[in-house]
């Protein structure tokens, strides 16, 4: 084909585009793998028994709190990579003081514990599968954050990966917090923590082969 | 701002509303910037590909254009996708080369040197050349690809590119001769 016939085609069918393209697709991409994990959630692991009393709880709030800032960080890291120019260094500056905070309260926590609780704080009773849950939550949501990208215009396909493979993370341990009884800050702050960081490394490195374009 | 991204940019701007008309003036405009922006950066051995990398390019603007943030600038936005296609070639044929941190200037700098109005000049003289001549002179004068290759990739043999040359260069010194007759 010549370049003359592929500029024909193209502008054969051009349509109009709309400014909020990428917004939506971003909103479509992560809005039904967030489905597909929170049903995984619910189905496989179920809502922790005591929702309701939890909702009172102050260790609850902080939680979601933790978790949904770092989602909605990743989730706008995802939107700013997926331009050719986008740079996440705003939405990691956030995650990172993010996480600080948590391992400075966590710290603070575990200061004003006898020391012989500390083991029981930072193993929790789920220790065993807490960071594979989050992990495995965060696969659809994985997928979904490099369908959103594939159909843009990354050019930093490592960081791009990394940054899908963080909002899949953080996406997904928001969803597992639903499920997980846990409440002691050491233990969130690093086996959630963990749970983010993997699948952050899991997109950085498939990042180069899957999001090629 | 320059003149070059000023235009470019309007025109994107008509085509993301659609503007089939604005569309194709800059596709055609892009597909000549980019043609000297790839066979600037390619080695000689693989010069030919630079077609096939501006189709690419051409491509992606299209499929991707819903990521170009009309408040920023146009050229810098189509630079980073030429960019990223370059490397992405070498990446694929295992070229080991760096690519120079370039800017988007580069892929339009051209425009804003003299060399730009010497190119306008000769691009004018061409026009007045039969098509068919016109690219063969355009290929081996002025991209420097030899008479084999274009006898190659355009599929005549070699006598008939170098007639056709012959016959364009013919009509331009005839252009040429003409004008020069106007002014006296």
């Amino acid at each position: 084909m010549t370049t003359d016939d592929l500029i024909a085609r193209l502008t054969g069918e051009l349509k109009p585009v709309s400014r909020l393209a990428v917004f939506w697709r971003v909103v479509i991409g992560l809005g039904i793998s967030l489905v597909v994990s929170s049903a995984m959630m619910y189905f496989w692991l179920g809502m922790r028994p005591d929702m309701m009393t939890a909702a009172g709880t102050m260790m609850f709030w902080t939680k979601f709190a933790y978790t949904l800032i770092l989602a909605v960080a990743g989730t706008w890291a995802v939107k700013r990579i997926a331009y050719p120019l986008g740079s996440i260094r705003v939405s990691l500056a956030v995650m990172a003081a993010t996480i600080v905070v948590m391992i400075v309260l966590a710290m603070a926590k575990l200061a004003m514990t006898p020391p012989d609780q500390h083991m029981a704080m930072m193993t929790g009773h789920t220790v065993a599968v807490c960071t594979r849950n989050i992990v495995l939550l965060s696969l659809p949501l994985l997928v979904g954050a490099f369908w959103v990208l594939r159909g843009l215009a990354p050019t930093r396909l490592t960081v791009a990966g990394a940054a899908a493979g963080l909002a899949a993370g953080a996406i997904a341990s928001l969803v597992y917090s639903f499920h997980c009884d846990e409440s002691a800050m050491p233990f969130i702050a690093v086996w959630y923590t963990l749970g983010i960081l993997i699948p952050g490394l899991i997109g950085a490195i498939a990042g180069r082969f899957v999001l090629r374009w | 701002m320059n003149p070059v991204e000023t235009r470019l940019k309007e025109l994107m701007l008509a085509s993301l509303d659609g503007d089939a008309r604005s569309y194709g003036i800059l596709l055609n405009d892009l597909a000549r910037h980019l043609r000297f922006y790839f066979l600037r950066r390619l080695s000689d051995a693989h010069k030919g590909d630079a077609d096939d990398l501006v189709q690419e390019t051409l491509m992606s603007l299209h499929t991707r254009r819903a990521t170009y943030e009309t408040d920023r600038p146009f050229t810098a936005w189509l630079h980073a996708i030429a960019r990223y296609k370059l490397i992405d070639h070498f990446r694929r044929n295992r070229i080991r080369v760096t690519v120079p941190l370039d800017d988007a200037e580069d892929l339009f700098a051209v425009d804003q040197s003299d060399a730009a109005a010497d190119r306008m000049d000769v691009e004018r003289l061409l026009q007045s050349v039969p098509e068919k001549s016109r690219d063969l002179i355009y290929r081996t004068k002025i991209e420097g690809q030899s008479i084999a290759e274009v006898a190659q990739s355009t599929g005549l043999s070699e006598a008939s590119v170098k007639v056709g040359i012959h016959r364009g260069i013919k009509a331009i010194a005839a252009k040429l001769k003409g004008r020069a007759d106007d002014d006296r």
